[in-house]
């Protein structure tokens, strides 16, 4: 903290550069508020967060809640800052999943894996997310309509409403409950279960457990445990609809931070010393076995602190949705201020969430990071 | 002293690399089958059952007829310079040139020297505006308005670059600084515009800044998402000058003391050469990212590539040849974001071997 010695220990000059420095900053912020009491008075618009409580009176693409045009503005700003959450941390799942897979075929010695893996990396890495996005959402609305919908074994189909999947047949409620269910799990298997390996067994086989209890529990006699996707007329009817914008955003963002997430388990790999994989490979263990027991523990330690950026820019790069009208935060949040001219409250809004969601992914890396740090290494 | 490794043959290393295992070799025919597949149907589909003329566009119609390149040959001045008046666009092509132009030039480690590399930068970015703008040479007058398309974007980039450079010098300054305050000021707005989507910050630059200031000082909606864009690459670019001051010893600050030298002129000659040379990988990586970024800029409303594309197939007889365009347009960045990358890599490799 700063003491007063600090401050006599500094010439008169450096302590004229900083109250300039604050008082610039200062005139700055009151001359801003000066002009925005101006121009807000100009335009009619009174100020505060009252607005919250009207409704808002416009619709948009996507909610996982049940909304109507009658929602008021809080409702709505709810369902957006839902819906980034909801294909953040998808987006987060799927392109870690696909990163470490690309990484490591990268880092492979098969010529084929490297290949195939750096030509996609090549590929994704360096086109604009904003244009694989648009260009996978043009692609999907010029599909077929729901009569000639391509199919796959009858069961998932692909038409320019959406890609339809059979789903179990469970409630809203119900599901949300569950995954919050599976996620409570999933950080407790972590923080008890003694080994990676062992914490994503009790992790699986939980989930899937809890979900098929749940259906066989809760559908009703005579109903199947699965609803599946028919044509009924003009229209499909069960399984479970993904609008296109979820499709392109999701499958956009992924393919994108797959290949940033490979380069960073690759530079992982990369720095685990070759004596490591001699000494696994000369007690007998498989390359399956060095990767997994060896390598990749070791690697994780200098994967972590990239992939949490990787992370957040995941986070941050769901904004792109508006190019689509898929109805995330910012979405709802420039609809919000053409519609409602309360800007600079919106805009506050828009940030709070950032920030929170940002902060709360970081403290997520950290914890990762204490948890994995190797013991009597650095600090 | 190490023992040389054992020699073995290129075709040897290769066999090793395909056939270790029968396992190893039957993936790598089935990746290259598949490679070789769509390799085939992109060779297919993108020049043998292509139509390549605009006069030609009815045959694009035909069943058999591959990509309609022909959209290409008829709107690419629309993709490409947007709404700029049709007969200025030499001087639209000519601003591009001076852009890709300087940056060409400043790869070239001759340039590497502060006074080399602002002046070029400076020189490359007047000649730009200058050609682009028109009227303080003689030319007609084009507002930034009707600037659009891959000019625009190398206009975006080159400002963001030029600015944000020092913006970014800046703050790593005062985020390393003695003084208190000036750190704070510093971490805090770093921390601040880098927890922020890009889009926000732009969003906030065109939307709500008018609001936050007096008539007179506004300015073009394009210079307000610049000056906004280029604080959000200097809050970025001041952690990668920390980097590059944190690889530098204390000895070096005190050798420059020693040598009687102030506290500036030892940062200017003795620390900035080299945090620039620690720096410079993570530099290129950044306006590689800058450039990719820039895309963005059209749900502010500008007229980039991505929209003056949209515009091209947006109309009459195009609607349907909509990937023609964005292949084009995805070719188009992918040819710059994989240039400067490859420099990027090269550069590190290079550096990598001097030092040792």
């Amino acid at each position: 903290m700063l003491s007063w010695r600090d401050f006599r220990r500094m010439t008169a000059r450096e302590v004229a550069v900083q109250i300039g420095l604050v008082l610039l900053v200062l005139v700055i912020v009151f001359s801003a508020i000066r002009s925005a009491q101006v121009n807000l008075a100009a335009l009619g618009i009174t100020s505060g967060f009252s607005f919250l409580d009207r409704s808002t009176g416009w619709s948009y693409s996507f909610s996982l809640l049940e909304r109507s045009i009658d929602d008021p503005y809080a409702r709505t700003l709810l369902i957006g800052f839902l819906n980034t959450i909801f294909v953040g941390l998808i987006s987060i799942v799927l392109a870690t999943v696909l990163g470490f897979v690309i990484g490591t075929m990268r880092d492979s010695h098969n010529l084929g894996l490297q290949v195939i893996s750096s030509v996609y990396v090549q590929i994704f890495r360096n086109i604009p997310l904003i244009l694989q996005v648009v260009f996978l959402y043009a692609l999907l609305i010029h599909f077929p309509g729901p009569r000639q919908a391509h199919s796959i074994a009858d069961a998932i189909f692909m038409s320019n409403r959406g890609i339809m999947v059979p789903v179990l047949a469970l409630p809203l409620d119900v599901v949300a409950g569950l995954v919050l269910g599976s996620v409570l799990l999933g950080i407790g298997a972590v923080r008890f279960a003694g080994s990676a390996r062992r914490a994503l067994a009790i992790w699986l086989a939980g989930t899937i457990a809890a979900f098929f209890a749940a259906a066989l529990l809760l559908t009703p006699d005579g109903q199947d445990l699965v609803s599946y996707p028919e044509l009924k007329g003009l229209r499909f009817e069960g399984g479970l609809t993904l609008s296109v914008e979820v499709v392109a955003m999701i499958v956009g963002i992924v393919l994108y931070g797959a290949a940033y997430i490979g380069e960073v388990v690759r530079g992982g790999l990369a720095e685990v010393p070759k004596g490591l994989r001699e000494a696994g490979e000369s007690l007998g263990l498989g390359s399956f076995a060095v990767w997994w027991t060896i390598r990749m523990p070791m690697a994780l330690r200098s994967i972590i602190p990239p992939l949490g950026n990787q992370w957040i820019f995941i986070m941050k790069a769901t904004t792109v949705g508006v190019a689509i009208g898929f109805s995330d935060l910012f979405y709802i949040v420039s609809t919000s201020i053409t519609q409602s001219g309360q800007t600079l409250e919106l805009i506050a809004i828009l940030m709070g969430a950032f920030l929170l969601v940002n902060f709360a992914l970081a403290q997520v890396v950290n914890w990762l990071n204490a948890r994995l740090a190797l013991k009597g290494y650095g600090a | 002293m190490s023992a040389a490794p054992p020699t073995i043959g290129r075709f040897e290393r290769l066999q090793r690399r395909v056939f270790r295992k029968p396992l190893d070799g039957l993936v790598t025919l089935f990746i290259a089958a598949i490679l070789a597949w769509l390799a085939w149907q992109a060779i297919d589909w993108g020049i043998l059952r292509a139509v390549w003329r605009a006069e030609d566009a009815a045959l694009c119609r035909e069943a058999h007829a591959g990509a309609c390149w022909s959209i290409i040959d008829a709107r690419h001045r629309l993709i490409l310079f947007g709404l700029y008046p049709y007969d200025e666009h030499w001087r639209s092509t000519s601003a591009a040139v001076a852009i890709i132009a300087t940056v060409i030039l400043s790869c070239i480690p001759w340039f590497w020297a502060a006074r080399r590399l602002i002046s070029l930068w400076i020189a490359g970015f007047a000649t730009y505006y200058l050609l682009m703008e028109g009227s303080p040479l003689g030319l007609e007058q084009v507002t930034t308005d009707k600037w659009g398309g891959l000019s625009l974007v190398l206009f975006l980039f080159s400002s963001v670059v030029l600015l944000g450079m020092p913006m970014g010098l800046g703050l790593a300054l005062m985020r390393r600084s003695r003084l208190p305050m000036l750190r704070w000021v510093a971490s805090l707005l770093i921390d601040f515009i880098r927890s922020l989507p890009l889009l926000t910050t732009l969003f906030t630059a065109a939307v709500v800044v008018p609001i936050l200031l007096p008539d007179w000082l506004q300015g073009d909606k394009i210079w307000r998402i610049i000056i906004a864009f280029s604080l959000f690459f200097a809050c970025y670019q001041a952690e990668v000058f920390r980097g590059g001051f944190q690889a530098i010893p204390n000895g070096q600050f005190e050798a420059g003391m020693a040598l009687g030298l102030g506290k500036w002129q030892s940062l200017g000659l003795i620390i900035l050469p080299q945090v620039f040379r620690h720096a410079l990988p993570a530099t290129i990586n950044m306006v590689v990212v800058t450039f990719k970024e820039t895309a963005v800029v059209i749900i502010i409303g500008l007229f980039d590539l991505l929209a003056s594309a949209q515009a091209a197939f947006g109309t009459g007889d195009w609607v349907a040849y909509y990937m023609e365009t964005y292949i084009f347009v995805a070719l188009i960045y992918w040819a710059f974001i994989t240039s400067l990358g490859r420099y990027g890599e090269f550069l590190k490799e290079h550096m990598k071997q001097e030092d040792h």
